[in-house]
């Protein structure tokens, strides 16, 4: 079966995060409210009620003055996952047609696909002690729906279908934005750690919109799956009693964490 | 909108100015962005701010609050200057060539017949010289002094490029860019469209505002044109409906002025005459004579010669059998206003302030949170005996009298704060059921009554508002019911009859009054133009008449038509199935300006965006064969199909103009405050006006000259304006989670330059006063906002949201405790979007 995918042209999106409302609506995802902190983006990041966001950067160019930025965040379903690779109990599994699913009831928490994912992506529920992320619908897409996301977006930026049908639209844009105003416009996801199934038109190189410019899985994941994970069977009751290696782990993938920073607005 | 959301695709270049069409009119955007897609259509952002809008623009120009006729009046000059205009359609299809009285003239500010006492100007000279006829003398080269385009010329040789950035604060080079942009689209195979909203509507010149766009639009040749056209972007989904129904104090449905307590007003004959133009000086005692008159047609009337007939129409719908020929249709039963009198927004609260008024009925509005200078209209509430609330939540105006709504963060001594023991008012409230659970139709901002069915029951008690209203009003029939004084006739004679025969409101016989019937039989006139003003037609909304139609026994409401496929053969996204628009479903009005003058030749090179034309080989009536002649197209015509090219009709677009034509210079009493727009500053503003000697619009009302806030204490330019995560003072949006997490709290834009000279980083908390009070918000400090070059001297604005209260999840202080109390010369649209501040640390 072919890739189906969700593209995302930032050149189309006027930052109204219907996405977001909707994938809450969908997933009955509770409201998480913050204090306004200075910025639009309310949240830095996803959070275990929050499968996306929509970021918000500001930028100074000397020549095109200000810059406001937007991108829609979410689990990119990587060809490849790392977290799927990491995790113990083979919660992660792809579907035949490219979504990265998350079984919540193999999750025991551990939330090593957390740190081992180069996007950060899935994020640790408290109240279930289980980790969550964007399903990219799931359960809709097999029904024959649209992401719910897709569904909602009302200026035509975030569009679902078959992947190479995306790829080549997607190429024709970023051929009309270099040319429109836009000369660095450029795709991401489709080469990106061996090709995501989630695409990006961008209207400017990825650090502008605080995507890793070369996303990386860690060396540590490859270690973790080579070497730790055979025996993880015999070392879940003794994280569990001890919890020493969650501060192993911990510490070994910390450089990591550190490297990504809190980034965000001032 | 003159035009239609979905027509934004066909657009060369979009000037958005007044409005942040991305956040508060989402779907916009996705049209335009089809145009800019696929026709490689520039769209230009004109705003004080960098917003989401600007972000998806081709061009984001700044310019100072309060400064929109400088930076449009100078769009004309440079129009005029570089012959952008669009010769041929200025020459025919506007009154350019109209020449204008000698009496009329423009100096330092002033237009003449001004009077500095009332604040008013006598308007008789701003008008036309006419022939024997009446008829207005014209020179159609354009070239004598007193023809309109030559005193717009030199109306407007003040407002240079230099100048003009200087008031609006907008660098030059960024003018200049914009200047050419949009000017390009005066060429003949090009059309542009200006959309805009509030930003433009609520300030002192807020008409006059509205009134250059129109006249850009004029010269540029982009009115009635698909990708052209004024597009006022309304505030609220149905807000086209709720005027088309006249919510408002000045007219009654179908946009005729309601009739005012004085002699030209005293009886139905007196009406009519004052209502149609041309009529004033007719000889006619009754309305048979006048009836012969209409037919035979007389100058200086426009379509509007059709008066009588929407006026008797109504009377009908209204007091049904009652309204006869001989009590003058019930006339006498319309309430009269005083004439001298306003009673709009702003007086209303005046007024209750007063303690002049009693009882409030507040319906789907909030004005503690949204209405102007809150902290007095929640005062004003407390003068009340009774209120009733109409909503879907409990919001901050229903709950005006809890302790919760008298907490303010600053201690002001000149805010009032009350306690619940303080005050007298019975507060009634009556939940709403929300506009998914009843049916009825909502008229969107390009002019689509769409229907919408009923997708859930109502929660608890809540009610639609026509349960209620319904409720009310035989209730108070009720009790009238056998009363012989004649002052009661006008509710005992009421025609209220909407119950279905199981008692219950039945909305479709609303909606067949409202589109008009035939008194005989109960069945749909099938559009305006069949009514009549004999009393066999009942209408309660000409402008609606035609929405229904009788088919194979049974009525047909075209406002529930549903087919998502575009009728016009070039695409153009007409969808006229699709739900139906007023007036007689046209999707564009004035579209006789889309082909040229002789009515059958398209604008050069514009072939695919010709919507109308004359075709003189068929037959406009096939019962009529031998009568050959008529207008065909994709679109409805804006006139009667057999209008040949011997009627002055023909080459007249503007059917409800008297002169039929675009008008450039606003003769008469079109505007209260000049027949060209010239540059005030706002009442409260950081400079002087350096265009003329007038520093506020003349012939605004100025309510309270105390509370006027000078540049001493109060330097900085305020503003208001919403995000697309909430809806209008918030009552919907801030009651439901997901929105309150995505827009949590009160917030206020500053630049990066002024938080820094007040010592104000990201996200501190702040304090904003005005002489009217002070409220608390969080500093949101950013790089899209900038200050502002103003004649020389640096000057800062900063931005507030107004969707906050103190009810819901996401709560904060109204922005609107800052705001003034004075409003536009003409409509009263308070003045929101341009006052003085300060700012500092909380
Ligand atoms: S719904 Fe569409 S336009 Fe709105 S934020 Fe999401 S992707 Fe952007
Ligand atoms: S983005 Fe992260 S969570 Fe999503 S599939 Fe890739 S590795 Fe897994
Ligand atoms: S695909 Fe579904 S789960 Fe993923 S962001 Fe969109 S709505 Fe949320």
């Amino acid at each position: 079966m072919a890739n189906l995918t969700n593209l995302y042209d930032v050149s189309k999106c006027t930052a109204c995060r219907g996405c977001q409302v909707a994938c809450k609506d969908w997933n009955q995802l509770p409201a998480v409210i913050e204090p306004f902190k200075g910025n639009y983006q309310t949240h830095k990041d996803t959070n275990g009620d929050t499968f996306t966001i929509v970021k918000f950067m500001e930028y100074e160019d000397p020549v095109d003055g200000v810059q406001w930025n937007f991108l829609k965040y979410q689990c990119m379903h990587c060809f490849d996952p790392a977290c799927m690779k990491v995790c113990p109990r083979q919660a992660y599994s792809k579907t035949e047609w490219g979504a990265t699913f998350h079984d919540p009831d193999k999750c025991i928490g551990c939330q090593y696909c957390t740190y081992a994912c180069p996007f950060e992506v899935p994020k640790y529920r408290e109240r279930e002690d289980k980790i969550t992320k964007c399903t990219l619908c799931v359960d809709r897409v097999e029904a024959g729906l649209t992401p719910a996301c897709a569904r909602t977006c009302p200026t035509g930026a975030l569009t679902f279908g078959p992947r190479d049908e995306l790829l080549q639209v997607a190429e024709e844009r970023v051929k009309f934005l270099r040319v429109n105003g836009f000369p660095n416009a450029t795709i991401y996801g489709k080469l990106e750690l061996g090709g995501l199934n989630k695409l990006y038109v961008l209207t400017d190189t990825p650090d502008k919109f605080d995507l890793p410019v070369n996303p990386k899985v860690s060396g540590n994941t490859v270690f973790w799956q080579d070497w730790i994970q055979p025996y993880f069977g015999w070392l879940i009751p003794l994280a569990l009693a001890g919890s020493a290696t969650s501060f192993i782990t911990t510490r070994i993938l910390a450089n990591k964490h550190g490297a990504h920073g809190e980034g965000g607005h001032e | 909108m003159t035009n239609h959301i979905v027509d934004l695709k066909n657009t060369d270049c979009a000037l958005i100015m007044g409005s942040n069409a991305a956040e508060n009119h989402p779907i916009s955007m996705r049209w335009l962005l089809k145009a800019r897609e696929n026709r490689g259509a520039k769209i230009i952002h004109v705003d004080p701010r960098f917003t989401r809008t600007s972000a998806r623009s081709d061009i984001y120009c700044p310019m100072r609050s309060g400064t929109d006729i400088a930076f449009l009046g100078g769009m004309i000059k440079y129009i005029i200057d570089n012959e952008l205009y669009h010769k041929d359609y200025v020459v025919n299809y506007t009154n350019a060539a109209f020449l204008v009285k000698e009496e009329y003239g423009f100096e330092d500010g002033l237009f003449t017949g001004y009077d500095a006492e009332k604040r008013k100007y006598d308007v008789s000279s701003w008008d036309y010289q006419v022939d024997e006829a009446g008829l207005p003398l014209k020179d159609l080269s354009l070239q004598d002094p007193r023809c309109v385009f030559q005193l717009m010329k030199k109306h407007y040789e003040r407002y240079d490029i230099e100048t003009v950035c200087k008031i609006t604060g907008t660098p030059k080079n960024k003018y200049l860019e914009v200047l050419k942009t949009f000017c390009a689209t005066g060429a003949p195979d090009k059309t542009g469209t200006i959309m805009y909203a509030m930003g433009i509507t609520q300030h002192t010149v807020g008409s006059q505002n509205v009134r250059s766009f129109a006249m850009v639009q004029l010269l540029l040749g982009n009115m009635g044109r698909p990708g052209g056209g004024v597009n006022a972007l309304r505030g609220e989904n149905n807000v086209q409906g709720a005027t088309d129904m006249a919510l408002l104090f000045h007219i009654i449905p179908g946009y005729i002025d309601s009739p005012i307590s004085n002699a030209a007003n005293k009886d139905l004959l007196s009406f009519i005459r004052a209502q149609t133009p041309g009529a004033a000086k007719l000889p006619f005692t009754n309305l048979e004579e006048f009836r012969a008159l209409v037919k035979a047609g007389f100058p200086n009337s426009g379509f509007k010669i059709n008066t009588s007939k929407w006026v008797i129409s109504l009377l009908k719908a209204w007091w049904g059998k009652a309204a006869t020929l001989d009590n003058d249709f019930g006339y006498h039963y319309l309430p009269k206003r005083d004439g001298n009198k306003n009673y709009s927004h702003i007086a209303l609260f005046e007024a209750m302030h007063r303690g002049e008024i009693d009882g409030l009925f507040v319906n789907g509005t909030n004005p503690v949170v949204g209405g102007p200078n809150a902290n007095k209209e929640q005062e004003a509430l407390t003068k009340l005996k009774w209120m009733v609330s109409v909503d879907l939540w409990l919001n901050e105006t229903a709950d005006y009298w809890t302790y919760q709504g008298w907490e303010r963060t600053v201690k002001n001594p000149d805010v009032p704060t009350y306690t619940p023991a303080d005050i007298q008012t019975e507060v009634f409230f009556l939940p709403a059921a929300a506009v998914y659970e009843k049916e009825g139709t909502a008229a969107q901002t390009g002019r689509w009554v769409q229907f919408r069915w009923k997708g859930a029951d109502p929660v608890g008690e809540s009610k639609a508002d026509l349960w209620i209203y319904n409720e009310l009003g035989k209730r108070i029939k009720k009790l009238y019911a056998g009363s012989t004084k004649p002052q009661d006739e006008p509710i005992v004679n009421l025609d209220w009859n909407y119950d279905d025969e199981h008692g219950h409101d039945d909305i479709m016989k609303v909606a067949l009054e409202l589109c008009g019937y035939n008194v005989a039989d109960g069945t749909p006139v099938e559009g305006f133009a069949k009514l009549s003003d004999d009393g066999s037609t009942a209408c309660g909304c000409w402008v609606y008449c035609g929405a229904m139609t009788y088919k194979d026994g049974k009525i047909i409401y075209k406002t529930q038509n549903r087919d998502n496929k575009d009728n016009s053969k070039t695409g153009l996204g007409l969808y006229s199935n699709w739900a139906w628009a007023w007036p007689m479903n046209r999707r564009i009005v004035y579209n006789r300006c889309s082909v040229q003058p002789d009515g059958m030749t398209p604008w050069p090179g514009d072939e695919e965006r010709q919507l109308i034309r004359w075709d003189p080989t068929i037959p406009a009536d096939p019962k009529k064969p031998e009568a050959l002649g008529s207008w065909v197209g994709d679109d409805v015509p804006d006139f009667l199909k057999p209008t040949s090219p011997d009627k002055p009709a023909f080459t007249g677009p503007f059917i409800m103009r008297p002169e039929l034509k675009g008008c450039l210079f606003a003769p008469k009493s079109a505007m209260k405050d000049g027949p060209f727009p010239e540059h005030y500053e706002p009442w409260e503003s950081p400079t002087e006006n350096i265009m003329n000697k007038q520093n506020l619009n003349p012939a605004t009302k100025i309510w309270e000259p105390d509370k006027q806030g000078t540049t001493d204490k109060y330097p900085i330019i305020g503003t208001t304006y919403r995000v697309v995560e909430h809806w209008q003072t918030g009552a919907l949006t801030r009651n439901l989670p997901w929105l309150a997490e995505l827009m949590p709290d009160m917030m206020v834009e500053l630049s990066e330059q002024l938080a820094k000279e007040k010592g104000i980083k990201n996200g501190h908390k702040v304090v904003i006063s005005t002489t009217r009070g002070d409220i608390e918000a969080v500093a949101c400090v950013t790089k899209r906002f900038k200050p502002f070059i103003v004649n020389g001297k640096t000057v800062h604005e900063i931005g507030l949201l107004w969707h906050y209260g103190f009810k819901g999840y996401a709560t904060g202080d109204p922005a609107n405790r800052l705001t003034p109390h004075i409003g536009d010369a003409n409509t009263m649209i308070p003045e929101y979007k341009a006052w003085l501040c300060d700012i500092r640390r909380a």
